[in-house]
């Protein structure tokens, strides 16, 4: 019974979106505040009914139901309730649905929370949002219904995937999928401005906490995927420029681009045609990324299932939106007036140069992730696109634009001057040097890793520079520039923050680089091995069984320079059910380094194939990802985004009365 | 400064950093980019040993030889022609953990010059067929594919 009245929510969602995605619309362009008052109330439901759907699917998976088809192929009653929980979305159709329940999520936020978005704005974004989430329950509806029934229930489910039994299901999904529908919100803002053909600085006040609440959930989801990557492949690998995590970066880099050129927006009310198409290819590359991971043209972990239907539905929904979107820009943006004049030198020509590198870089890693697909079609010739292409390609392109970071927000709004940017900005480049040549001398080797720390310690230092020099520490008193900094808008803190969360990311993929070491050995029991500075002595094995799986671990003692620093122990887990072992690798930090074993091959000696790293800095990856989501978080909290824009002034209906 | 010369600064700059990505993109596609070959496909076309390549294939049952702990052969077949590979250290050591006798496989190497396959890394790029997609194609291409279903032993009930 739950699961056919998940269905019929699902069913009565898309009804609802139906309405919602023309009564609203039409009523904003007769206007007519009845019908655009329409779109609150059924956003709020299509919250409510898919929450409802998901609530039921839930029901399934923790009750272990498997006469539903997708609880039994990814599920399993001896899996531990977390799992049952997380594997709702650790397969095609949940992951989509759970995709569906974020759109709603985001809707019902803007329904509730815009109060001081104009009405007939308000009734567009709803209607053009609600176009996106009737297309995808179309698509669930047609080709991935997470409901369905097994006429002869099974009395066993087929088990999760074990690479996906872990607690990174939890997080990276739903964060990444935060991230990736909440730029639907501003897709929508911008759909709903070329309709109504206006926009102003306002309209870029009311999109950015949505551009950054998605800015802020992509990178955590980012980090997390990586981090997760990381910690369970066995090969303590961060980042493998893999199709699929391709597909979640290009969004990022549109959607930090976006970030920056709504800003010039909101400040000088220039680059409007231009920030209206960030926000188009913003989504779009979400829009793909889902394509790309969702209708199995690629391999990977993440492609659950490759029917052919699902690709080409996800394809057309793709070509509806993204053509129809290009088209209505192309028809649209010329009647947009245009903004502000500034001079190449000053914040919004740095702001430009920003977006110009951003969506450069983000274009390379397109051509490079979409390219063996489109050769494959054309040719029939089927490559691989490797890392060395995005080390040559987005590579450079970064470090320019790192290089340009610290002069942004240094320089003046409208004309800049760049010789007193550089004066202020000496202290900085002078410590980067320092850092620089000091590195070189310590570490001698490699040249590459002292430039890396050279730029990441100048990104860092500048944007402490910036806070310096706003608060006026060293000049003014302490107690002033105290209160000068606590005065500061919040979103200078963002800035400063998110920057110095770039460099610090910067740091520590130079040091894992350039600075990690590894040693892959084959190992009996007694067996010692030594890498830089600490000794790893095999102590034995032992083995036990988890709840849906067989375990052989090995122990390790760890000693640095001789003294005992403690035990790791790797593992590998052998899953009955799916006939399936993964490895569990053993991670020890020190500092902001860590120590990464995993296990290999086991011979039938009693010999097992080991890989020791030694990771220094690793931590500091996804730290910086952190402090730039913080930064994004402070930035969100700016008192000018709570308070709102203020409201031109409506024209007086009456006389006022004498007095 | 007029709006006619900042949109021509704008340009400028445009197709400058544009044109120097297109020069990157054109000249990292040339050195790196890996062509992946079926063992038919390396014995018709004559690749020349030394080239950067993928081969895919399935793993041929009884093939696989863990010489010591970090040399592991085996041969990979697509039906009409199969290739000795031959994984040593660093790839058996990462050798994932879902490769295994009749299981499709995707490895990246180089063809040495009595034929063997140097494999340096074995992909565990996969769904959840265990069969990476361009070796299915492959082996599709030489009639060679079996149903999914009776590939697996264990049946799916749903239908596609």
């Amino acid at each position: 019974m739950i699961p056919e009245l998940g269905h019929f929510a699902l069913v009565l969602a898309l009804a609802i979106a139906l309405v919602q995605s023309t009564v609203p619309l039409y009523g904003a362009r007769t206007g007519d505040a009845v019908l655009m008052g329409v779109a609150e109330p059924t956003a709020l439901a299509q919250f409510a009914f898919v929450g409802f759907s998901f609530a039921a699917l839930i029901a399934c998976y923790v009750t272990s139901d498997f006469s539903v088809a997708t609880v039994f192929e990814n599920s399993h009653s001896a899996m531990p309730l977390i799992y049952k929980f997380t594997s709702v979305w650790g397969n095609h159709e949940g992951s989509m649905l759970l995709w569906v329940l974020i759109l709603t999520v985001f809707g019902a936020l803007v329904a509730a929370f815009g109060r001081n978005i104009p009405a007939s704005l308000k009734a567009t974004v709803l209607s053009v949002q609600s176009w996106v989430a009737a297309a995808f329950y179309i698509f669930i509806l047609a080709t991935s219904n997470p409901f369905l029934r097994i006429a002869q229930p099974p009395f066993e489910g087929r088990d999760l995937n074990p690479i996906l039994q872990d607690f990174g299901l939890a997080v990276h999904p739903p964060m990444l999928y935060l991230g990736y529908v909440g730029f639907s919100i501003s897709f929508a803002f911008a759909i709903a401005a070329l309709i109504e053909g206006r926009i102003d600085a306002a309209w870029a006040r009311w999109v950015r906490p949505w551009t950054l609440i998605a800015w802020i959930c992509l990178t955590l989801g980012i980090a997390m995927g990586s981090f997760w990557a990381y910690y369970t492949l066995g090969w303590g690998g961060w980042w493998y420029w893999d199709p699929v995590e391709n597909a979640s970066f290009m969004p990022w880099l549109a959607g930090t681009a976006m970030l920056h050129s709504a800003l010039v927006m909101e400040k000088r009310e220039a680059l409007k045609v231009w920030t209206i198409l960030l926000a188009i290819l913003t989504f779009s590359l979400s829009l793909i990324g889902t394509f790309l991971v969702r209708s199995g043209v690629l391999t990977s972990v993440h492609a659950f299932a490759s029917d052919p239907m699902r690709g080409v539905v996800i394809l057309a929904i793709l070509i509806l939106f993204i053509g129809g979107a290009l088209t209505l820009y192309a028809w649209r943006a010329p009647t947009l007036k245009q903004g502000g004049l500034f001079a190449p030198i000053s914040r919004e020509g740095a702001l430009v140069l920003n977006n110009l590198f951003l969506t450069t870089a983000c274009a390379t890693v397109f051509v490079g992730t979409l390219y063996p697909l489109a050769l494959e079609a054309l040719t029939g010739a089927k490559i691989s696109v490797g890392a060395p292409y995005f080390d040559w390609t987005f590579g450079p392109l970064f470090v320019v634009l790192l290089i340009a970071v610290p002069f942004g927000p240094l320089l003046a709004w409208k004309r800049g001057d760049v010789r007193a940017v550089t004066q202020r900005l000496a202290a900085a480049f002078a410590l980067a040097l320092a850092a620089l040549l000091a590195v070189c001398v310590i570490e001698g080797r490699p040249v590459l890793a002292a430039f890396g720390v050279g730029i990441a310690t100048f990104v860092i230092l500048g944007a402490i520079t910036d806070i310096v020099e706003r608060t006026g520490l060293w000049r003014a008193p302490l107690p002033t520039a105290a209160r000068r900094a606590i005065g500061l808008p919040r979103s200078a803190w963002g800035a400063a923050f998110a920057h110095i969360g770039v460099g610090v990311t910067l740091l520590g993929i130079v040091g894992e680089t350039q600075w990690g070491s590894e040693q892959i050995v084959s190992l009996r029991p007694g067996d010692k091995v030594a890498l830089r500075h600490y000794d790893f002595t095999f102590e034995g094995t032992s083995a036990r069984n988890g709840p849906n799986y067989r375990e052989l671990a090995v122990r390790f003692a760890v000693r640095r320079n001789g003294e005992l620093i403690g035990e790791m122990v790797p593992a590998k887990r052998t899953f009955a059910s799916r006939e399936m072992t993964t490895t569990e690798a053993a991670l020890m930090t020190r500092g902001l380094g860590q120590l990464y074993v995993s296990l290999g091959d086991v011979a039938a000696d009693g010999a097992i194939a080991v890989r020791l790293y030694h990771k220094p800095l690793v931590l500091l990856i996804w730290l910086g990802c952190v402090v730039m989501a913080f930064g994004g978080a402070l930035s969100l909290s700016d008192r000018r985004l709570r308070v709102g824009a203020p409201k031109p002034a409506k024209r007086k209906l009456a006389l006022q009365p004498a007095e | 400064m007029t709006r006619k010369q900042r949109r021509l600064t704008l340009i400028a700059a445009g197709v400058g950093v544009l044109g120097v990505a297109v020069g990157l993109v054109l000249f990292a596609l040339r050195g790196t980019i890996v062509f992946f070959n079926s063992p038919t496909d390396l014995v018709e076309k004559h690749v020349a040993p030394g080239t950067r390549i993928r081969l895919g294939g399935l793993v041929v049952v009884g093939s696989v030889v863990h010489a010591n702990n970090l040399l592991v052969r085996f041969a990979v077949s697509d039906g009409a022609h199969s290739l000795p590979v031959s994984c040593a250290n660093q790839c058996a050591a990462e050798l994932p953990d879902l490769f295994r006798e009749g299981q499709g496989v995707v490895t990246e190497g180089v063809l040495d010059q009595g034929g063997t396959f140097q494999a340096e890394r074995v992909l565990a790029k996969h769904d959840e067929r265990y069969m990476p997609r361009e070796v299915a194609e492959a082996l599709k291409k030489r009639g060679h594919w079996k149903d999914d279903a009776a590939n697996k032993g264990a049946t799916s009930t749903r239908t596609q």
